[in-house]
């Protein structure tokens, strides 16, 4: 053996920078996918405040890990695909389907009539009932979608907005008729009006008196459906118009701080209805970003329910929220590499620390899952759960240089919104201007370029083509049928229910609207007075006139 | 003589909200140098052709994501029929299935676009496509 004299290399951060320097990178930009420009290291510099008061720990203020002490030890997450098609008995089959393989919620995707406040039968609505969801035009409808299925022991998630409040109704009335106290039912409405306005564009009537029926749900179910969630503050819809993750963020929260003045305003004490309120995330393909801005999330919410609310409950301060993986990043091109994209998505939002999750079905940019895609989507949330050991460990990338930084920059771009919609003079003032759509519409075509120009980089779109490959996958088609049966049964109700009691239920909601009363508790009478969901909100529509949306092109 | 612009109108039929594709379309012909009217959502086939037909557009372009394109495109196609509009150039896009595609195409739809097309190309067809009936009608004269 020789004696050899150890090579000095030179340490540190500074000859690390400079090696980095002049080195040759890959030429390609090293930003997020929100076009948020990226360090090549992160260190111990970059963090900020103290880990106290920024981490804490799981279920502890200001719950940056997580909501709950155990995390997934406790409880794995919901599997809660999203479903829905056709008529109440198709989708009411592929509920049981999906119980049967071990999804443990429900969640409900109506058909655009439904989302719109229309019955099946009405004149605006041919070709659209049951495409993308199903119809859901009375009680009767809803009492088939839940046949055979216990609404005492199931929790079930609704995805609605401008009629929110009459499918509730519908809801609350079908499990009295199953003989179920309403309250003990669990689930979710998604309820969330503001983001109607600004991203995804259900809405029914004007801002002020949709405002005025959510606080008429948070009112109604805090005394009698407590375990309801009354609002899902979503992000989603706006993350998939095309905002950048720190927008989604941004007015996600903006949208969940307004639905709290208005419960406030309503003289009801915040710890009252904060605890009923939950979150719904997209989660989109940029890895660290998304963890980031699900860690962000609850912080922000946190700090702003128990110090500018003043909330005193801790589940008040608790953000709990359900993910869905990015629609938009999924391809037409080479569809089963979506599964993979799916996959990277919904472990983010693990790692994120969601409480349910719906993973998307790798051929949903071409037509409603089938039942095959549907099923290997929840298989890619099981293999996550059971193979790959990542639910052991509350909040794991916690620590991590560049998650935490990038958290702290997320939570700061998102103060530095709510100060311009402040400015604005708030959220409704801001929709009406337009501000929110068009922040949205130019990230959108900012990220579109950057695809076109080739800055970003989509497989089998701008790079590993395969030319125009025929698709191979099945595809789940509607049955034409679907919309006769469905105006042959609301002819069958309108000719047999009691006439007069139909017509006393919807003039109570029509004097309701201005007389102060809780309409939820009338939209449940005319439920049971088999009242259609596009009676009802013809009614709303006369009393409180129909939304115009502003210009912004 | 200044260059004569092409007019497209941008239209969202049906009750879908679906509005990023058609508003990002918008935009993209926009800087090509069109004159672009977009609808709006929530529109019946009859307002989509009565707007072509104020607009006096040469281009009518449908985005759905709704499933109900067999039953909407075909009736934007007769509503404008109806108007004496059956020269004006369509296209689509959306989330539209390859059978239905070529079936619409087989109907008065010049050409239909799927998700994941590269934008820039939309309006070089559409160039291309109006500069070649523009070019026709001028022959006639």
């Amino acid at each position: 053996m020789t004696d050899t004299q150890p090579i000095q290399a030179p340490e540190g951060r500074e000859a690390w920078r400079a090696a980095l320097d002049a080195a040759k990178t890959r030429g390609v930009e090293f930003t997020s996918i929100s076009g948020t420009p990226l360090e090549p290291l992160y260190g111990p510099e970059d963090l900020q405040g103290s880990p106290e008061d920024q981490l804490g720990y799981p279920g502890q203020f200001p719950f940056t890990r997580g909501v709950h002490p155990t995390m997934y030890r406790g409880r794995l997450w919901t599997m809660r695909q999203f479903a829905g098609f056709g008529t109440a008995r198709e989708t009411n089959e592929r509920f049981k389907f999906l119980l049967g393989h071990g999804q443990t919620g429900l969640s409900v995707a109506f058909d655009f009539p439904t989302l719109m406040g229309r019955d099946a039968d009405d004149e605006m609505c041919r070709g659209e009932v049951g495409q993308v969801g199903v119809a859901i035009s009375c009680l009767a409808d809803m009492e088939q979608l839940f046949d055979g299925i216990p609404m005492g022991e199931v929790s079930t998630s609704m995805t609605i907005n401008g009629p929110a409040p009459i499918l509730l109704a519908f809801y609350i009335a079908c499990a009295e008729r199953q003989g179920v106290d309403p309250a003990i039912i669990r689930g979710t409405v998604q309820n969330d009006i503001l983001k109607e306005y600004q991203a995804q564009h259900a809405w029914l009537v004007p801002p002020e008196p949709a405002l005025r029926m959510i606080t008429d749900v948070m009112e109604y179910c805090s005394a009698r459906v407590p375990k309801w969630n009354t609002i899902s503050i979503s992000g989603y819809h706006i993350r998939e118009a095309g905002s950048t993750a720190a927008q989604e963020l941004a007015f996600t929260l903006a949208n969940g701080l307004e639905y709290v003045r208005r419960g406030i305003a309503r003289g009801m004490d915040v710890d009252e209805f904060a605890p009923r309120l939950s979150f719904f995330f997209d989660s989109h393909l940029d890895f660290f970003e998304e963890i980031a801005k699900f860690r962000a999330a609850r912080r922000i919410w946190a700090r702003k329910l128990r110090d500018e609310f003043g909330a005193k409950d801790p589940r008040s301060w608790m953000l709990r929220f359900h993910t869905q993986t990015a629609g938009v990043s999924l391809t037409a091109q080479q569809p089963e590499n979506n599964i993979v994209r799916t996959a990277f998505e919904a472990l983010a939002a693990v790692l994120g620390g969601t409480q349910s999750l719906h993973t998307n079905s790798m051929d949903e940019t071409l037509s409603l899952p089938t039942e095959k895609a549907v099923k290997i989507a929840l298989r890619t949330q099981q293999v996550i759960a059971e193979e790959i050991e990542v639910a052991h460990v509350a909040d794991p990338l916690g620590g991590s240089y560049f998650v935490e930084a990038m958290t702290d920059r997320l939570e700061a771009e998102a103060e530095a919104y709510f100060t311009e919609i402040e400015r604005r003079g708030g959220v409704v003032p801001s929709i009406d201007a337009g501000y929110f759509q068009k922040e949205i519409h130019d990230s959108a075509v900012s990220y579109q370029r950057a695809v076109e120009r080739g800055r970003k980089r989509v497989v089998g779109v701008n790079c590993y083509t395969e030319g125009e490959e025929e698709l191979e996958i099945e595809l789940h088609r509607i049955r034409p049928e679907v919309e006769q049966e469905a105006r042959a049964n609301l002819a069958r109700l309108r000719a047999e229910r009691d006439p007069q009691r139909a017509e006393a239920a919807l003039q109570a909601i029509r004097t309701g609207c201005h007389d102060g009363s809780n309409l939820l508790e009338r939209f449940v009478a005319a439920a049971h007075a088999d009242c259609t969901l596009g009676e009802i909100a013809q009614v709303l529509r006369e009393e409180f006139g129909e939304y115009v949306e502003p210009k912004i092109l | 003589m200044s260059e004569r612009r092409i007019r497209v109108l941008v239209a969202k039929p049906g009750l879908d909200g679906h509005d990023r594709g058609a508003k990002t379309v918008a935009s993209v012909l926009r800087d090509h140098g069109m004159e672009v009217v977009y609808t709006g959502l929530h529109k019946t086939p009859a307002m989509i052709a009565e707007i072509a037909l104020q607009e006096d557009v040469d281009v009518v372009g449908l985005s759905i994501l709704s499933g109900a394109h067999m039953e909407l495109f075909p009736r934007v196609r007769e509503e404008l029929v109806s108007r004496g509009m059956e020269r004006v150039l369509m296209v689509g896009g959306g989330i539209i299935p390859k059978d239905d595609m070529a079936a619409l195409e087989g109907q008065g739809f010049a050409k239909l676009f799927g998700p994941g097309t590269n934008t820039d190309s939309i309006a070089e067809y559409i160039k291309e496509e109006v500069a070649r009936r523009w070019a026709e009608e001028g022959s006639e004269a």
